[in-house]
């Protein structure tokens, strides 16, 4: 979808601010939120793909306000109750008891099968590579063109880069489509590619000089030239 | 979910809370497995790992070539590797290149080598500039000078292929032992924002 998230080349946003000696988390609540992504998608409840496109969807104010864990709340949320695995309306009287009282605890559950699945995904993680059948379709060195398209559902073709002309740089094995997979219509798997463009292929004018960008793309976001 | 926003911190710890309780008391989670998978990336898995990786590519040509070629199996032989870098790609800073990284879409990274990204790598302003003006945020947002006779690559990490720079060595760390080269590499150098430390710091 041509949503917020797809920043590429936006203009206006200000400055970057980076943080000297960043803790990796802020505050425990980050902490659980990862956490809690980790043990539920680690054990299929949703997909990477489900869980993008749930912070995709967030209203654009929303998204440009709020915090990468509250986007990571609100996916998980969504997701969640989307599988029916928890009820909107026992997440909203659970959150209020947690509201009058911030500082009362979670219940401990000890679960030593799950914290070593855990540990071995974060070891180990969880490949999304396919074995496929089909013969890629570009090589090295090829010149292709990207699609122009706008899908309103989840794609990975960034709008900066649509309808541009460029080189498959690299040539890789075949990845679950997230365009399929974040919509439960399986794992259709195909080629990617590290595609080259030209920063004045994309940006024109505004291009810096001496730039390139490369872009990994799935096979059916391109077009041979 | 909210019906304003942002949500308050209050308001945001007390639904994160809510969630955790529920699915514990559902039996989905153990809040033990959540705090030490958690944990694993404030103690064991952060950029110290990516230094490791790198001093040994300066120090060993033969593992640089691995590197280069298959960054994954290259890591695997330092028992480095694991989630949101099974597919890793390194690509090599020289005097004519200058390689850095973003993710447009949302904040892909290569975990196992540099752990979780930091703030600024997240949010809209680095992911939306850094594709169109990759000098001028270099030099304004990190003070990176990029000669002007010298390419800029920018890896869009669009797909699950995750990328790591190997910084240039820098000039004057002859006969330094792995770990000691390994302390000049930093978490910026590896992202393509900032250089390595110089022996005289």
């Amino acid at each position: 979808m041509n949503g917020v998230h797809d920043l590429g080349g936006m203009q206006g946003l200000g400055g970057v601010d980076v943080e000297g000696n960043e803790p990796v988390f802020h505050n425990p609540w980050e902490k659980a939120i990862f956490g809690t992504m980790l043990a539920t998608m680690g054990q299929g409840m949703y997909n990477l793909d489900e869980f993008r496109h749930g912070i995709e969807v967030m209203s654009p104010a929303h998204y440009l306000t709020s915090s990468y864990y509250e986007h990571w709340l609100e996916t998980i949320e969504k997701n969640l109750i989307e599988k029916g695995i928890i009820d909107r309306d026992e997440l909203d009287a659970r959150t209020q008891e947690f509201l009058k009282d911030p500082a009362a605890p979670v219940p401990q559950r000890e679960d030593p099968d799950l914290a070593e699945s855990l540990s071995q995904l974060v070891r180990s993680g969880a490949s999304t590579r396919r074995e496929v059948s089909a013969k890629p379709q570009f090589e090295v060195g090829d010149r292709v063109r990207t699609r122009n398209v706008h899908p309103r559902g989840h794609t990975r073709l960034p709008q900066y880069v649509r309808d541009k002309q460029g080189v498959v740089e690299r040539a890789y094995d075949a990845f679950v489509l997230p365009d399929a997979n974040a919509h439960g219509d399986g794992e259709n798997p195909q080629y990617v590619y590290s595609v080259r463009f030209d920063a004045e292929e994309v940006w024109g004018d505004s291009a810096e000089p001496r730039e390139v960008i490369y872009v990994d793309l799935w096979e059916s976001y391109l077009e041979p030239l | 979910m909210s019906d304003s926003y942002p949500a308050s911190e209050v308001e945001i710890a007390a639904r994160a809370k809510a969630l955790e309780s529920l699915l514990v008391e559902k039996g989905f989670i153990g809040t033990d497995a959540i705090d030490k998978a958690a944990g694993a990336y404030e103690s064991d898995i952060g950029p110290m790992v990516g230094a490791r990786v790198v001093a040994r590519a300066w120090s060993d040509p033969g593992f640089k070539e691995q590197l280069l070629e298959d960054a994954s199996a290259a890591c695997a032989q330092l028992d480095v590797g694991g989630m949101q870098g099974e597919h890793m790609v390194a690509v090599e800073n020289s005097e004519q290149v200058h390689n850095v990284v973003v993710c447009t879409l949302c904040s892909c990274y290569p975990w196992p080598v540099l752990g979780l990204p930091p703030n600024w790598y997240k949010y809209p302003q680095y992911r939306s500039r850094t594709v169109m003006e990759p000098r001028k945020v270099l030099k304004e947002e990190f003070g990176l000078d990029v000669d002007e006779s010298v390419d800029i690559r920018v890896w869009d990490s669009s797909a699950e292929i995750r990328y790591l720079v190997l910084p240039e060595r820098p000039e004057g760390t002859e006969g330094m032992s792995e770990e000691e080269l390994a302390s000049l590499v930093t978490r910026d150098s590896m992202i393509g924002v900032g250089k390595p430390r110089t022996p005289e710091g």
